[in-house]
């Protein structure tokens, strides 16, 4: 996976557009570009969670491995998702596996970086929890919706 | 509020050819297809005169054994009539039996359709879940024939396993068209599935909506359709702007059994395709 400073042109994304702009501002130092090759994994069950990824284009699976059946996906984000919420949530380790189904651009933030100022600034920290939980929320809607089998 | 949409809203009723609407025509089954393990598609011959608008649905009598409501799946200008069926009921299961040749009774077509003429020239969002997808193909059969009347088209389909994706050949056609997006979504993966994973609404974050232009037509398990409907007004998409086609267990077809009754409506006449707005009330509404 490779990393850079984004352009001011590339730092767009839905999680960021739904916070003010004086929050945004105190974000952007910390705000870098990746991009990931298919297959290639942002994230290893078990492992420290380094980062919090905003999904700009590309797909990302999120699974885990099930012994002779191999890695399989649980669910797919995509562009406007985020992956991880590990890095809030002590002790900072990936749950699941999240790997690049197709060339995966985004943006990211150091976790390490990211607690801290939220951790100093508690009104920021809300407002990006508030945000990171209506992520979590509809992702949760979806997965109990997939586990009712509703399809038949 | 938007008047003019609600008073237009929807959706036009076709009268069914002119006999007795209990009499059914006898037709020959010609042709059968298998889609996936227990879903097939028969093709039927159609009786003389017969028209349907997509969204409509026709009753068929498997003889000796009962009658059921089935969805239309083929185009609305083509000389037979497709149907494809689960085979999960003893009438669907006896159909599943019978073979090119054998012939069945025909009632239809009945019901509402889906309001293609309202929806022309604006975006058109298609939502399928399993076996949701047959009374939304006479959709595409439409805009395919008239790919400068609607502005971009997407079809967002969710279905159990990649095992039970239907029409797969078509879906990939209709992928390759220009301003059409198709995305297929699997609840359950295997390893060789390299496509989206997750419930339908997983896909709503990256879907590039203009909420003002969007007409949406949805078709799947209610439980999918109450929270696609739900997300899409939280896009801003009004909800006179939603379509959905709801199944009931519909017998007489004229509103006389009261067994597909849903609220004040009669699903086999008013519906099955209603606007969200029409319906919303009821539709989230506990039946016990």
């Amino acid at each position: 996976m490779s990393g850079a400073e984004p352009s001011p042109v590339v730092k767009r994304h839905a999680f960021l557009e739904r916070l003010q702009e004086a929050q945004r501002q105190l974000l952007e130092p910390g705000l870098k570009s990746f991009t990931a090759a298919p297959g290639e994994y942002l994230a290893r069950e078990g492992e420290p969670a380094h980062a919090f990824y905003l999904i700009q284009s590309g797909h990302v699976a999120i699974g885990t491995h099930l012994g002779e059946r191999g890695a399989v996906p649980i669910q797919t984000v995509g562009p406007g998702d985020v992956v991880g919420w590990s890095w809030v949530v002590p002790p900072y380790r990936w749950q699941f596996d999240a790997r690049a189904v197709d060339r995966v651009e985004g943006l990211f933030f150091e976790a390490a970086w990211l607690r801290e100022l939220c951790e100093k600034n508690t009104t920021l920290g809300y407002q990006v929890l508030k945000q990171l939980i209506a992520s979590i929320s509809s992702r949760l809607a979806a997965t109990r919706l997939q586990k009712l089998d509703v399809y038949g | 509020m938007d008047n003019e949409l609600r008073s237009a809203a929807p959706v036009v009723r076709e009268s069914a050819p002119d006999r007795s609407p209990w009499t059914p025509a006898v037709v020959p089954i010609v042709d059968r297809r298998q889609e996936t393990g227990d879903v097939f598609t028969v093709t039927l011959a159609a009786p003389d005169g017969y028209r349907f608008r997509p969204g409509q649905f026709n009753m068929v009598t498997v003889f000796g054994v009962g009658e059921c409501a089935l969805s239309l799946a083929g185009a609305s200008d083509e000389p037979t009539l497709r149907h494809t069926v689960r085979a999960v009921g003893s009438v669907t299961r006896a159909l599943a039996r019978l073979r090119p040749g054998d012939r069945v009774g025909l009632r239809g077509p009945y019901g509402s359709s889906w309001p293609l003429d309202q929806a022309a020239g604006h975006d058109l969002l298609l939502i399928a879940g399993g076996v949701g997808l047959p009374p939304l193909r006479p959709v595409m059969y439409h805009v395919l024939q008239r790919p400068d009347v609607f502005g971009r088209v997407t079809v967002l389909y969710g279905v159990r396993s990649p095992a039970d994706i239907l029409y797969r050949d078509e879906l990939q056609q209709w992928a390759k068209q220009p301003g059409l997006k198709v995305w297929v979504i699997v609840a359950q993966a295997d390893v060789a599935w390299r496509g989206p994973v997750g419930f339908v609404t997983t896909l709503f974050p990256a879907l590039d909506l203009n909420p003002s232009t969007t007409w949406t037509f949805m078709c799947g398990p209610e439980a999918m359709m109450r929270f696609a409907a739900r997300l899409l007004e939280e896009r801003g998409v009004p909800d006179e702007r939603i379509f959905l086609s709801l199944e009931r267990n519909m017998q007489c077809t004229v509103g006389f059994c009261g067994h597909c009754q849903f609220g004040p409506e009669f699903v086999c006449m008013d519906g099955p395709v209603f606007s969200y707005w029409r319906i919303r009330h009821f539709f989230t509404i506990r039946e016990a």
